[in-house]
């Protein structure tokens, strides 16, 4: 009986999102999230629902060590220190000039932005943006601890955002 | 000889071509050889003793008082303190053999015509400097080791990630590379050819896909490679290339890939300058042929699972003429 618990047990990790190692990207589709993404809540004729974006990389382990890393390639770090800010803002913050939602983020690394953010778009694949924005959620605790980098070289967020984060996200 | 067999030798201990490689394949021999002399004769005696014929014991159980003859005593006295003195001279003599073999390995270094390269491992490939004191003849390449005959070279080793380990086992042993650490290991081929080298500390999924070639070749020979690779990448000629240039300088290959003579400058991928002139693409892992590099661009993930090269989705009408644009990076 206790080894086919034990059994269902490692059974059951495999359906885990966190354990899931997608080596061969989606294929792109940036247009949907472009729609999504918004900077304001002013909306003529009534807001609108807010689209939800399932992003893929998402709650996976491998796609935000994968962020991690590409953060250091891509030359984040340059401006973005490891997301205490540099020359370029902190990523580790509450209120977010241009929305701080994964859409957001995505476009943000698409577009760029006034001031010296680079265009990304066209140079990074969209998959591999897609696991630098989860990996910047991560540094902000936006993505379960369980899936997050062990050994992080983020910051650690102030604790009131911590103590707020816990409260609304999980 | 079979083709597999010259193959088998082209990544092997026991077929040293230099002298590191020599002394410690020296080394194997002679304690192969003499261990196994040692093992013979223990087990020749030890069945020689139970073959001998003696009192059946479980017929005539030995009588308390039963003692060896005098003679018989002192012989076997004699017998197993000599035995005892030639095991001890044995361990000594191979002490000492190891001892002088390692002396040996380390006094290549004290050669005035040495050259240094860095090897640096990454998942999963290798990136190799030409070391200089002048900055304009320091040389990066990817996964191909030149290295001219009869010269000591130092190989100042270190690793961008985890723990990787440089093996030419023709060459000399390992070497561990280690994160934010230099090791150094000190080889010379003595004669020209090609060399198989491999990865020899798992460091990942790919671990197994994880090679070099060393090229030995004579003094002329290398110095002309040199001179070749220290020369930026000539402008493509025709219209089509130009537009595999294009291709390549408007697509992510620029944020980890160097071409140098274009815009292409990243830093953490093998330097493509060259790319042509290399035996192999994906350290090691196909041939480096027009074909393999459209596999190997187009799903990368296929051909070597979990490895960091981006998937980049091309426009079809650019995959030839970027093919033929890399090709021609002699």
């Amino acid at each position: 009986m206790r080894v086919l618990a034990a059994l269902a047990c490692v059974i059951a990790l495999t359906g885990c999102q966190r354990e899931r190692r997608d080596l061969r990207p989606a294929p792109p589709q940036a247009a949907i999230y472009g729609d999504a993404a918004r900077e304001g809540t002013l909306q003529p004729g009534g807001v609108l629902p807010a689209r939800a974006v399932a992003y893929p990389a998402s709650q996976n382990a491998l796609a935000i060590s994968e962020g991690q890393r590409l953060f250091a390639w891509y030359n984040c770090t340059g401006c973005h220190s490891h997301g205490g800010g540099g020359i370029g803002p902190p990523l580790i913050k509450e209120h977010w000039i241009y929305g701080g939602e994964p859409e957001n983020i995505f476009e943000t690394l698409v577009k760029g932005r006034p001031n010296g953010m680079p265009t990304w778009g066209g140079r990074i694949p969209e998959y591999q943006m897609w696991q630098i924005v989860a990996y910047i959620r991560s540094m902000n605790h936006l993505e379960p601890q369980s899936a997050s980098p062990a050994r992080a070289d983020s910051l650690e967020p102030s604790p009131t955002i911590q103590n707020k984060r816990a409260g609304v996200t999980r | 000889m079979s083709v597999p067999f010259i193959a088998a030798l082209q990544q092997s201990a026991i077929a040293p071509v230099g002298p590191q490689a020599g002394r410690i394949a020296f080394l194997f021999w002679s304690f192969l050889i003499l261990l196994t002399c040692v093992f013979l004769l223990t087990i020749g005696f030890t069945l020689w003793a139970l073959s001998r014929h003696h009192r059946g014991i479980e017929q005539e159980p030995l009588e308390r008082t039963h003692r060896p003859s005098a003679a018989t005593d002192a012989r076997m006295t004699r017998a197993i303190g000599a035995a005892t003195v030639v095991t001890v001279l044995i361990l000594f003599g191979l002490l000492i053999a190891s001892v002088v073999t390692g002396e040996q390995l380390a006094g290549l270094r004290y050669a005035s015509n040495a050259m240094a390269v860095e090897i640096t491992g990454n998942q999963w490939w290798w990136e190799i400097r030409y070391l200089s004191d002048n900055t304009r003849r320091i040389l990066r390449t990817a996964n191909e080791l030149h290295i001219p005959v009869g010269r000591p070279v130092m190989i100042r080793g270190t690793s961008h990630d985890v723990i990787h380990s440089f093996w030419a086992p023709n060459l000399h042993g390992k070497r561990d590379l280690i994160p934010s650490r230099i090791t150094t290991e000190w080889i010379e081929a003595d004669q020209p050819g090609q060399y198989r080298g491999q990865c020899a500390e798992f460091c990942g999924l790919q671990h197994a896909h994880m090679a070099l070639w060393v090229i030995a070749e004579p003094q002329e020979k290398f110095d002309a490679w040199f001179e070749a690779q220290l020369q930026p990448a000539a402008p493509p000629e025709d219209a089509h290339l130009q537009a595999g240039e294009q291709a390549f300088l408007s697509s992510s290959c620029v944020l980890c890939h160097t071409i140098r003579g274009t815009d292409a400058a990243g830093q953490v991928a093998p330097d493509l300058t060259h790319l042509a002139s290399r035996l192999t693409i994906a350290a090691g892992t196909l041939p480096n042929n027009k074909g393999n590099l459209g596999g190997w661009i187009a799903d990368p993930q296929t051909i070597k699972p979990g490895n960091h090269m981006a998937t980049v989705a091309l426009k079809s009408e650019d995959v030839q003429p970027l093919l033929d644009y890399l090709e021609s990076l002699h």
